[in-house]
């Protein structure tokens, strides 16, 4: 394992190329762009104003920079560095911005969620949504990039608005059974939308692309309800986590809960494997999922980290068994977990400055071996899967690794 | 007999008073018998003479008399006199009535002692009832008590059962309520979101006008030229046509989702079917085969026939083909009665299996149950017959102690403990005495025989001497045979007295190997008589001859 040396960082926003050319880090209000392999700087942009988020399109020629405090989002080329875009909101504030699937438009959340702008690269043309939902996944593209879905919110009503992205036609336009939308994500087939309530109600609604209802799930009334959601790689299976640290997986055939998971705070069965750092210490909440992602064999493992009341551990899912395959203790609470995009290795972080990696085989700490006090809040993997980016307060590291590295 | 009169004869002396006694204590009622141990005062011979010259004086001969002659007569026994009125005695009637009374007064005395016995026994049981009664109310008393304690528990633990089911009441209650208390106040929740809500609503449509309205020339896009669609494909407008193929594609989308996921389903449901049909046609041959048929065809003939035809079709290979609802039923449904068929087998199986093994459990049970209930069937037998023998044991004891009062007989009664051990002694002296006459038989025979045997010896000495001498005048001229004939000749050739005396000694040793043969005391005596006898006489005896002696007085012994 090899690390790079430590290069500054603002915001948390180092971000590779998702071709994994590049490596875009920002340092206040300049944008950085490395070689990922080299960490050669490759070019600097310079935005007007602090940066608050970047993203790369989808073909890796731009990089957008939003500045929410003045309003403005800043384009660049990686082909040619002379070329600029700026796009103003004006008055009506920026929230949000992001990047359509095609990397030709860009989507403006306007302050108070008044309007979603659509600016376009390639025409004059603007279109605007209205009533967007003031949530925190109101806008969903399907994988393929071929469709939106956005939540919207009438007359105290919630909706959801299905567009084509190459044309930004509405597609579909229904109202949703829920209280309070919460959010909604596509399934990776792009033919199920996953939308679900606000916490004070366990229910989540499961509809077709053309804007049936599928099927809705509640798991009980009352207590708290879903906290995040995620879909298999497959689109097999969709696993529910909610406040009562429980994950529930239901499978697409039925719609209906397969098995429920949960993360108790003493382990009564001997087969699961706990790593357990020495020390303990607490921490805060938000509960998060993520499924590595598969090859020709279906995804067996899963990930979830209740940060309620057991925040410094992840507890690794056997899918195939469903059963508790693994625990991962942590001295500190886990900051960011995630999974390699290659093969199932899991990279956590704590906030100090060791990095570690468990993989099937088995679980090391690394530290991170650089002077002074680098905290490791985030890490982001290389698409390759053979680095990864370390990303601290202010500072980020690379990390190499090997290809027969854990064992 | 209990209605004896109390007699009052004048010249009774003390001596009497034991038939005072013994006639009172006729008329005990029973109940106080239990108290008292009666005993037989057998009489000795002198208060028995004291007792019979107490009644019967020489003066009072005929009172005596005709007082006995009442007597007898109201007791149904014939009169003493020979005549009614006579005053001569039938001495034979007097001698019946004798016996009839002794008698009688046997009978009287095992009666007694069978009553004496049956008390005792009646005694001890009820001390054993006594006991055992005491015992068991000790134990009702304990469990009555135990109930108590019991019932007490019962009591506290049904009122806290009851407590704990009020709790859970309680509990439960409040819960509910506190769910209505929840459901009332989302609602009043949700209201005020509203509420709120459509202000928000208001104020951001407001804003957004105004927004609209400026016509903020600050909201715009500047971009140094526009970039090409990534597509490479140039911008359309959107038209209804548009829509159109936007909706087609869209369905497109879906349908070749669709078709996918039909697709495994397919690949999914033709292998479980396939494992269905093998499951199936293993279980038909685990299944024993005359089960199955009879039971179906138990049923109605025709019709099952024909299902049994269409699951026969069904259970061919292109079955699987099929896929219509009331084939799919089928085939379940046979899979399902196979199943279940085979279930039972198996659980049949298992009864057997364990019936066999609690069989030989039980078997031994029942084996050792008849066993033991012969055992005290002949534990039983063998416990009455010995109670039988002592029976007769005792009546025969009985009457041997009601014979009649002979010297000798008494003298025999005295010392009837040791009769059987007399009679065994004296069978002893009696062989005792056989044998020693047999001993001196034999001694006597023995003697002779020793003396003859000494006569011939020294005949046979005489000429073995002689012969010797031959020897020797023959032999001293040849000097090989000088050695070996010296030894026995310097042996011999001292004298005949050595050779007497080797011989005698030689001889003499024998006897005491007779000595040593295990004889009885008798024929040691008889055989040390025999050496003595021998000694005395200074005649060796021969060989065979004592020991035929010996053996001859060890076959007397045995």
């Amino acid at each position: 394992m090899d690390f790079s040396e430590l290069f500054k960082l603002s915001g948390l926003l180092g971000r590779f190329s998702p071709d994994g050319k590049c490596l875009a880090s920002c340092v206040q209000f300049r944008l950085v762009v490395r070689d990922a392999s080299t960490l050669q700087v490759l070019q600097l942009y310079t935005c007007l104003d602090q940066i608050q988020y970047i993203e790369w399109s989808s073909d890796s020629l731009f990089i957008l920079c939003a500045m929410y405090k003045r309003g403005i989002v800043q384009v660049w080329s990686l082909e040619q560095p002379d070329w600029h875009c700026k796009i103003d909101e004006g008055s009506a504030g920026l929230v949000a911005s992001c990047w359509s699937p095609d990397g030709r438009h860009i989507l403006n959340t306007t302050e108070f969620h008044l309007r979603i702008t659509v600016w376009s690269l390639c025409t004059k043309s603007v279109s605007y949504i209205k009533y967007p939902k003031a949530c925190q996944q109101g806008i969903a593209f399907t994988k393929d990039g071929r469709y939106m879905a956005v939540a919207e919110r009438r007359d105290c009503k919630d909706f959801i608005s299905i567009f084509v992205c190459s044309d930004w036609q509405l597609l579909r336009h229904f109202d949703t059974e829920t209280q309070d939308l919460f959010g909604i994500e596509w399934a990776p087939n792009g033919c199920v939308l996953a939308a679900w309530d606000t916490c004070l109600e366990y229910k989540i609604l499961l509809y077709s692309l053309d804007g049936r209802l599928l099927s809705t799930y509640r798991a009980y009334e009352w207590s708290l309800g879903i906290k995040s959601i995620a879909w298999s790689p497959s689109s097999q299976f969709l696993a529910i986590g909610s406040y009562d640290e429980k994950v529930r997986i239901l499978n697409h055939v039925t719609w209906k809960k397969i098995t429920e998971f949960e993360h108790p705070a003493t382990i009564a069965n001997t087969k699961t494997i706990v790593y357990k750092e020495v020390e303990k210490s607490p921490s805060v909440e938000t509960e998060r999922l993520s499924l590595p992602p598969t090859r020709a064999l279906a995804s067996s493992l899963f990930s979830t980290h209740s940060k309620y009341n057991i925040p410094n551990a992840v507890w690794i899912w056997d899918i195939q068994k469903l059963k508790l395959f693994v625990v991962l203790e942590q001295l500190c609470a886990v900051q960011s977990f995630q999974w390699d995009p290659r093969q199932p290795r899991l990279a956590v972080c704590t906030g100090n400055s060791k990095v570690y990696l468990w993989s099937p085989a088995g679980c090391v700490a690394v530290q991170v071996p650089l002077e002074g006090d680098f905290q490791i809040v985030s890490l982001s993997w290389h698409a390759s899967g053979d680095s990864m980016a370390l990303l601290g307060k202010d500072n980020f590291c690379m990390c190499y690794l090997e290809r027969e590295e854990i064992k | 007999m209990g209605d004896w009169k109390t007699i009052t004869v004048p010249v009774l002396s003390s001596d009497s008073k034991n038939i005072f006694q013994y006639t009172s204590e006729k008329k005990i009622s029973p109940s106080s018998m239990n108290s008292q141990v009666l005993r037989l005062p057998l009489p000795s011979s002198k208060t028995m003479h004291g007792f019979f010259s107490a009644f019967c004086t020489e003066e009072n001969i005929e009172q005596s008399i005709s007082y006995l002659d009442r007597e007898l007569t109201t007791l149904g026994f014939p009169s003493v006199y020979a005549e009614s009125k006579g005053k001569e005695l039938n001495l034979i009637s007097i001698i019946n009535c004798m016996n009839e009374l002794l008698v009688l007064q046997h009978k009287n005395l095992r009666a007694q002692e069978e009553i004496e016995l049956q008390h005792l026994k009646l005694g001890s049981d009820m001390e054993h009832l006594q006991n055992c009664y005491a015992k068991l109310k000790e134990q009702l008393e304990l469990s009555k008590r135990e109930i108590v304690g019991l019932q007490e528990r019962d009591r506290q633990l049904q009122s806290k059962n009851r407590n704990l089911h009020q709790l859970l009441k309680n509990e439960k209650d409040e819960v509910q309520k506190l769910q209505n208390i929840i459901s009332s106040r989302a609602t009043q929740y949700n209201h005020d979101m509203k509420r709120k809500e459509r202000e928000y609503n208001k104020l951001k449509e407001r804003l957004h006008q105004l927004v609209m309205n400026k016509k903020d020339k600050k909201i715009a896009m500047e971009v140094l030229n526009y970039v090409g669609r990534a597509d490479g494909k140039r911008g359309a407008w959107r038209t209804d046509k548009t829509e159109a193929r936007n909706e087609e594609e869209m369905y497109k989308v879906l349908l070749s989702d669709y078709e996918q996921r039909q697709k495994q389903l397919l690949v999914e449901n033709a292998e479980l079917k396939k494992v269905l049909q093998q499951m199936k046609k293993e279980i038909i041959s685990l299944l024993p085969p005359q089960k199955q048929k009879p039971k179906e065809r138990s049923e109605d003939g025709p019709v099952l026939s024909d299902l049994e035809e269409d699951i026969g079709e069904l259970n061919k290979e292109n079955m699987w083909e099929l896929s219509c609802e009331t084939v799919r039923e089928q085939l379940t449904n046979s899979i399902r009665k196979q199943w279940r068929m085979l279930k039972n087998h198996v659980e049949k199986l298992d009864n057997q299996v364990s019936r066999v093994c609690s069989g030989a459990l039980n078997e031994k049970d029942v084996i050792s149950r008849e066993d033991h209930e012969l055992e005290t069937e002949k534990l039983e037998l063998e416990i009455q017959q010995c109670k039988e023998m002592i029976r007769t044991q005792q009546q025969l004891l009985q009457q041997q102690l009601m014979s009649p009062c002979d010297d000798d007989t008494t003298l025999i009664l005295q010392d009837c403990y040791l009769l059987e051990e007399r009679e065994r002694l004296q069978e002893e002296w009696r062989l005792f005495r056989e044998q020693k006459k047999n001993f001196e038989k034999e001694r006597r025979s023995f003697t002779e025989a020793a003396i003859r045997l000494g006569l011939e010896r020294k005949a046979f000495e005489e000429d073995r001497g002689t012969w010797l001498k031959q020897q020797f005048l023959s032999m001293s001229t040849d000097c090989k045979h000088s050695e070996n004939v010296t030894a026995p000749s310097a042996f011999l050739g001292s004298s005949d007295q050595d050779n007497q005396l080797a011989i005698s000694t030689s001889q003499q040793r024998k006897p005491h190997r007779m000595l040593s043969v295990p004889v009885s005391a008798e024929s040691c005596q008889t055989t040390q008589y025999l050496t003595h006898n021998s000694a005395a006489s200074k005649t060796p005896a021969g060989d065979s001859k004592p020991n035929q002696g010996v053996e001859s007085d060890k076959e007397a012994v045995e």
